[in-house]
């Protein structure tokens, strides 16, 4: 086919990176892809199981996620899976000793990093992970990089038997571009090749293995020197020249389009030889990366000099805005950017949704007394925000059981008569919280655990789990049945509640008695997410305005679809000032999850019986 | 090179911003330029504050637009409208849905809601369009229909015809049933009567 034909018969696509790696694993014949969701990589697997011959999960963790893929690369299989910046760490025990074995199908391992932390707990840079498991990190710069760079990282990790890392920043992954797709490949399966002294990873064997890592860390440093992927731009302008990759090439070329740069398609190892002699034909040479020092170091360990992070930001994303004044700084050429003055906006942090199953379970927490609240990682992690503040700790993914356990076991007399509770997901107890319950009953921790099974990963979407009883392709599969679980777990049957979250007496009742028991306790809730189709809208509710007495109970709930119409301050009998708030109900957000109602002491809430209104909201 | 279309699409999670941007950017991909688009959301589906670039042209390399460059602004709240004005350009269009949405901050009392932020907007140096596209949408049945009646009302300030952002709304909805295509049509037909009728205000 040429090039014309080939051009005609793939039209350009506009996706972002995560579809373009999707797309990238399809047509280079991989078989298997995993992943567990997480921001910015969630849409790769979404978009991966859309495709029929190719096999695709939605794993318990990145570990497990990982080891998938790894088993498909030994049977002879192209493999990928996906993973954001946190979840490596979760993978991290299987990476550093794979990195022994080696691949035998190309094995692909893609990581987002959330630069500026849109939605994570901590800042990382996973390029450290190449350096650290002596492996091989390309970075693409927008889709039609992104789509090229994947279809190559499968190539090169048979040519090297060696796992590649594809690393993504938010600015890949979320950004939409035209790419230009080229001939889809098709790779059948290999035979298994037993070979036990290179996949059985026992002392004796790895050992063996550590000297050809080495040996192939030499040899891909020279395959960088000549890599396709690391490309020189000259440029016209000698004064300053910049050595970077990734998102951050798109902004520098955009802030300096006449400047000479190398552009690092495959970063680690670095072409250090190539960019030594750039660097010679450049007054001041400026390496750009996103997040860390890490090319910056290397190349001053290798006597090249530089600037790097003592001119630019170490946080957050690099964009045009950031990188010019800091040239321009370096040059002496600073000057101001004139733009419209700020205007003082009220902050709109995210919060949970209408009806969201969480809110009756916060408004609780919120009212249960001489409590000490470890969080997790997921939508409910917002309950650490008003108006319920109702979270005191959140570390990583499944930690709320195993630091509720700490806190019990450390606590100083002062604490003693507090009341330990550990709020967690279902998805999230499955990903790494299981263990951690299997500490508190082995070891005799007095913690009462909130599970809030909503049936689904809701933070990413929706996406589907082992409590959702659907997989990644929406077909019917095992469900997980919590309560079961939790007794194998040594839960005693009668400290187990299954609860409706939406009946708050119910709620508040076995969280007032469970919370003075001094054993380990769970409280699991039995609503699905919002967001998903098991979600069962009802007929939105109203305020009767004459009966609100503006008391604000019902606000305390944290409903986004409540609205304060009018605010007064009332002095009281007793000489003290009090502010009522009248609300109203958003109707046409409502869902009418009956919630509000059961805080409204003056009970003005009243389901809006208007069918003809409601029949119009259902246009779909 | 030529310069880049830089269009802001800014509001607050579930409203469809990224969708409306979405389309303008099919738009000017059937215009034949370089499109990138992206958007800074904070877990969107949570409420959290939307803001999509849109940048076109013969090669967009960063898909950010810096602030005080933005030719074009469609607000679909008009708090957002107010935050993000920064990063429009002197004299560029800012299209306003004047249908506030107070966040739970603002409801529980920790924070106030701008006074008049059309007015507020009025102190820059912008054309500002602003209408009730909220309750035109309600009106129409449906409020996910803002989203077709902001894109009718932008579809005049666009560098290319009307009638080709119209085509990239339908496109959208074509697999969706002839009865969304409909509603979306006369959305975006309402969008553009109520631009027309609305004085603009320019400094």
């Amino acid at each position: 086919m040429s090039a014309a034909e080939q051009v005609k018969n793939n039209p350009r696509m506009f996706i972002s990176g995560n579809e373009a790696v999707a797309l990238a694993a399809r047509d280079a014949g991989c078989r298997v892809a995993s992943a567990y969701p997480g921001t910015p990589s969630t849409e790769i697997l979404e978009y991966i199981s859309a495709y029929p011959n190719l096999y695709s999960e939605w794993s318990i963790n990145e570990k497990v996620s990982l080891e998938v893929a790894i088993g498909a690369s030994l049977a002879g299989s192209r493999a990928l899976c996906a993973m954001k910046h946190v979840g490596m760490n979760v993978a991290s025990d299987a990476l550093m000793t794979q990195t022994l074995i080696g691949a035998v199908g190309g094995l692909v391992i893609v990581v987002a990093d959330d630069v500026g932390l849109s939605s994570s707990q901590n800042e990382q840079d996973s390029r450290y992970w190449g350096r650290f498991a002596h492996l091989p990190v390309l970075e693409p710069s927008d889709s039609q990089e992104t789509y090229d760079i994947t279809r190559f990282a499968f190539g090169l990790s048979e040519q090297y038997a060696v796992p590649v890392i594809v690393r993504l920043t938010t600015r890949i992954c979320h950004v939409k571009g035209l790419v230009q797709l080229s001939t889809p490949q098709i790779k059948e399966g290999q035979k298994f090749n037993k070979d036990a002294s290179r996949f059985v990873m026992v002392p004796g064997n790895a050992k063996q293995r550590i000297p050809l890592m080495l040996e192939r860390d030499k040899t891909l440093a020279n395959f960088s020197e000549s890599c396709s992927l690391n490309v020189i731009e000259q440029g016209d302008n000698r004064s300053v020249g910049f050595i970077t990759s990734g998102a951050a090439y798109c902004h520098v070329r955009e802030a300096f389009p006449d400047a000479p740069l190398i552009k690092l398609g495959l970063s680690h190892p670095a072409p250090i030889e190539l960019i030594r002699e750039f660097s010679q034909s450049i007054d001041k040479l400026v390496v750009i990366e996103e997040v860390e020092p890490l090319l910056e170091t290397e190349l001053r360990a290798a006597g090249i000099e530089l600037f790097g992070k003592d001119i630019v930001p170490r946080i957050g994303e690099l964009t045009p805005t950031v990188i010019t004044p800091a040239i321009e700084r370096l040059l002496g050429k600073e000057k101001s950017i004139a733009t419209i003055g700020m205007t003082d906006v009220f902050p709109r942090p995210p919060t949970m949704c209408v009806a969201c199953p969480h809110l009756g379970i916060y408004y609780c927490l919120s009212h249960v007394k001489n409590t000490i609240i470890a969080g997790d990682i997921g939508c409910y992690t917002l309950g650490a925000g008003h108006p319920w503040n109702a979270l005191d700790t959140c570390i990583s993914m499944g930690a709320s059981l195993s630091v509720a356990q700490g806190i019990d076991k450390g606590r100083s007399e002062e604490d003693a008569n507090k009341n330990v509770i550990a709020v967690i997901g279902d998805s999230t107890f499955l990903h790494m919280g299981m263990q951690g319950l299997l500490d508190i009953t082995y070891n005799k921790g007095n913690i009462t655990i909130l599970l809030l099974d909503n049936r689904a990963v809701g933070m990413t979407g929706g996406q589907n789990a082992p409590s959702s009883g659907i997989d990644i392709h929406g077909e019917t599969t095992i469900q997980v049945d919590f309560r079961k679980l939790c007794e194998a777990l040594g839960v005693k049957s009668e400290r187990i509640h299954e609860l409706n979250p939406y009946e708050l007496p119910t709620l508040f009742k076995a969280l007032r008695e469970e919370v003075k028991v001094k054993e380990p306790s769970v409280i699991i809730t039995n609503q699905p997410c919002v967001l998903t189709e098991r979600y069962a809208k009802q007929p939105p509710l109203t305020v009767e305005d004459d009966k609100c007495t503006g008391c604000s109970n019902c606000l305390d709930v944290g409903c986004p679809a409540i609205l304060v119409t009018k605010r007064e301050t009332v002095v009281k009998p007793n000489g003290k000032e009090k502010e009522l708030s009248f609300v109203k109900i958003d109707t046409a957000a409502c869902t009418g999850c009956n919630l509000c109602i059961n805080t409204c002491a003056p009970d003005a809430i009243i389901p809006l019986i208007n069918v003809d209104y409601i029949n119009a909201m259902e246009v779909k | 090179m030529k310069p880049i279309t830089n269009i802001m699409v800014v509001g607050i999670g579930g409203q469809g911003v990224m969708t409306a941007a979405d389309i303008i950017s099919q738009a000017a991909i059937m215009e034949g330029h370089d499109v990138k688009k992206t958007e800074v959301a904070g877990m969107a589906q949570r409420g959290g504050v939307v803001t999509s670039h849109v940048r076109f042209g013969e090669k967009v390399l960063s898909p950010s637009i810096p602030p005080g460059t933005a030719d074009l602004m469609l607000a679909f709240e008009p708090a957002e409208a107010l935050r993000w004005v920064t990063h429009v350009k002197d004299q560029a269009t800012v299209m306003v849905n004047t249908y506030p949405q107070a966040p739970p901050v603002v409801s529980i009392g920790l924070f106030d809601y701008p006074e008049q932020p059309e007015t507020q907007l009025q102190s820059h140096p912008i054309e500002l369009i602003s209408f009730d596209a909220g309750s035109l949408s309600i009106k129409l049945g449906d409020r996910r229909l803002v989203n077709s009646i902001m894109l009718g009302a932008i579809a005049k300030q666009l560098p290319f015809s009307p009638e080709v952002l119209k085509a990239a709304l339908l496109t959208r909805f074509k697999d969706k049933g002839e009865k969304l295509l409909a509603l979306n049509e006369t959305a975006f037909k309402a969008g553009q009567q109520a631009s027309q009728l609305t004085p603009r205000q320019a400094k």
